[in-house]
């Protein structure tokens, strides 16, 4: 496996251990101050500045010193401890902070993927021996929530373009569709029939070819969490997080349009496309603005989260309102 | 009781100051407020039903204490979403009001309380005789509404503000003369059987 990594970073760059374990500390007070100061608007920015310096010394890694590392429009990445303490996934229970709590009842190895439908090789694969070959690669990519909330993430993955060459599909496939795991043994939140199990997400083949569209197996340069969606998940960054799908088992690739799961639970909430746009507001909240986690105040929602200059272009023919 | 009333405040404090809240604050901050609104709500409520069935009227002393803790944390709530959720962007605060009927459930039951906690005093109370007894029932709108508001946040799973919806219909329906015969004519036989 061939992990392609930013420059070594010196041994005297790396937070010592200490400052580390201090930062929540530090950053509670920054929080603080930062509250304190909301009535005087002046003093707001200077305690962003010491929330944001604090948060630069947190970042973990392997072995690896990430506060260097920023997305490509200079954002500091969101800390190890929230983007694997704060999750959406459901398999796991309905909190934020349920699946970190409970996930390590999943198994991710071994763990073997059915590729299905219209290609020339279906296959049932052994993760580790398909991805042995594959070039694994870093992407800092944001994550909206269709939540309205947001963070940086550091992940590690192929892109799902490089999966689809291999498997070869034919003229018929259209669209993929991507099914989770379902075992209500190592999954506990499937015991309640919160949603109609497993859950189900589907990409435009277009849309699986982009460049962008990641199959991510780690982050922060590690494995991934299981709460994060281990041992391999979707990564669409231009896409509401539920599209992201967890813990896949099953691509197939399909002629029809496939009914995502949250599209069939609330489709007057919840379309297949779910393009992040700042000016499609959900029913119940606006998307206008959003949350990054750390950050006070809200920030501005990007068109395509961002990410406009690489795949608005697949959109010109859809009315966005209408396919949300 | 004071202590006890207060102490979800308290909680809430000291898992700020520990950054104890998690990787969201101000949406924790936000839940917990509005959940322990909720909660005094309907404890509130609770105080008349619980005392008729079990006769236990010291209890309805209470019940000012309870509502006006109620009122205290759905306030907390609505300034925290002024406040820390919206830092005061007044242009999305009210489309969220005006349009949002998610947002404007929880204003419209906040609204109702407000004149409820203004007359809790013993000095309203005699001014208004009757009336304030009328009055006060606008309490049962501001519960429902609240549970309502919940049940339109989440997204799938609504277990908990059923459960809420279901307490809040229970205790509604204690109320009614229906079900008030029923309980003084039980009350009435144990009498007699005793005697």
């Amino acid at each position: 496996m061939l992990i392609r990594r930013p420059a070594d970073v010196k041994s005297s760059e790396i937070t010592p251990y200490d400052t580390y374990l201090n930062r929540r500390h530090f950053i509670g007070r920054s929080a603080m101050a930062a509250v304190a100061a909301a009535t005087v608007p002046g003093a707001l920015i200077a305690c962003d500045t010491d929330a944001a310096s604090g948060r630069a010394q947190g970042a973990t890694g392997q072995d690896r010193d990430w506060s260097k590392t920023k997305s490509e429009l200079g954002e500091e990445l969101t800390p190890y401890e929230d983007v694997t303490g704060y999750n959406n996934f459901y398999e796991f229970g309905t909190g934020k902070d349920d699946p970190a709590k409970n996930a390590h009842t999943l198994k991710p190895r071994p763990w073997s993927i059915a590729v299905e439908g219209h290609v020339a090789n279906p296959a049932v694969y052994d993760l580790e021996d398909f991805i042995a070959p594959l070039n694994i690669e870093e992407r800092v990519y944001r994550l909206r929530c269709v939540e309205a909330w947001s963070m940086v993430i550091p992940w590690r993955g192929f892109p799902l373009s490089d999966l689809i060459r291999r498997v070869e599909p034919t003229s018929q496939a259209k669209y993929l569709e991507f099914t989770t795991l379902l075992d209500p043994v190592q999954m506990p939140g499937q015991r309640r029939r919160v949603i109609d199990w497993p859950y189900v997400e589907g990409l435009r083949l277009d849309e699986a070819m982009n460049p962008l569209t990641l199959m991510a197996t780690g982050l922060y340069g590690r494995d991934l969490p299981n709460q994060n969606g281990a041992p391999l998940r979707l990564v669409v960054p231009w896409k509401y997080g539920f599209k992201s799908i967890k813990s896949i088992v099953k691509i197939r690739f399909v002629e029809q349009q496939p009914l995502n799961t949250w599209q069939q639970m609330i489709p007057s909430e919840y379309g297949f496309f779910a393009n992040v746009n700042p000016e499609v507001d959900h029913p119940r909240w606006s998307q206008a603005r959003e949350r990054r986690l750390g950050e006070f105040r809200r920030r501005p929602t990007l068109m395509f989260n961002g990410y406009a200059d690489q795949v608005a272009s697949m959109y010109t023919l859809l009315d966005l309102r209408k396919y949300f | 009781m004071w202590i006890g009333a207060a102490l979800p405040a308290v909680w809430l404090a000291a898992d700020f100051l520990r950054d104890e809240l998690g990787a969201n604050p101000i949406e924790e901050v936000l839940h917990r407020l509005g959940w322990w609104g909720l909660v005094f709500l309907t404890l509130s409520l609770a105080v008349t039903p619980v005392r008729r069935l079990t006769g236990w009227n010291r209890l309805i002393r209470h019940r000012r204490f309870l509502g006006l803790w109620a009122f205290s944390y759905v306030t907390a709530h609505f300034l925290s979403y002024i406040v820390l959720d919206q830092f005061f962007a007044w242009s999305f605060i009210l489309e969220d009001i005006a349009e949002r009927p998610f947002i404007m459930s929880g204003f419209a039951a906040w609204l109702l309380l407000v004149p409820l906690a203004v007359t809790s005093t013993k000095g309203w109370i005699r001014r208004l005789g009757k009336r304030w007894t009328r009055l006060h029932r606008v309490v049962y709108v501001a519960a429902l509404l609240g549970a309502l508001h919940f049940y339109w946040k989440v997204k799938a799973d609504a277990q908990e503000p059923l459960v809420f919806a279901l307490i809040l219909v229970v205790l509604l329906l204690l109320r009614t003369p229906a079900v008030q015969r029923r309980v003084a004519a039980r009350k009435a036989a144990t009498r007699s059987r005793n005697d």
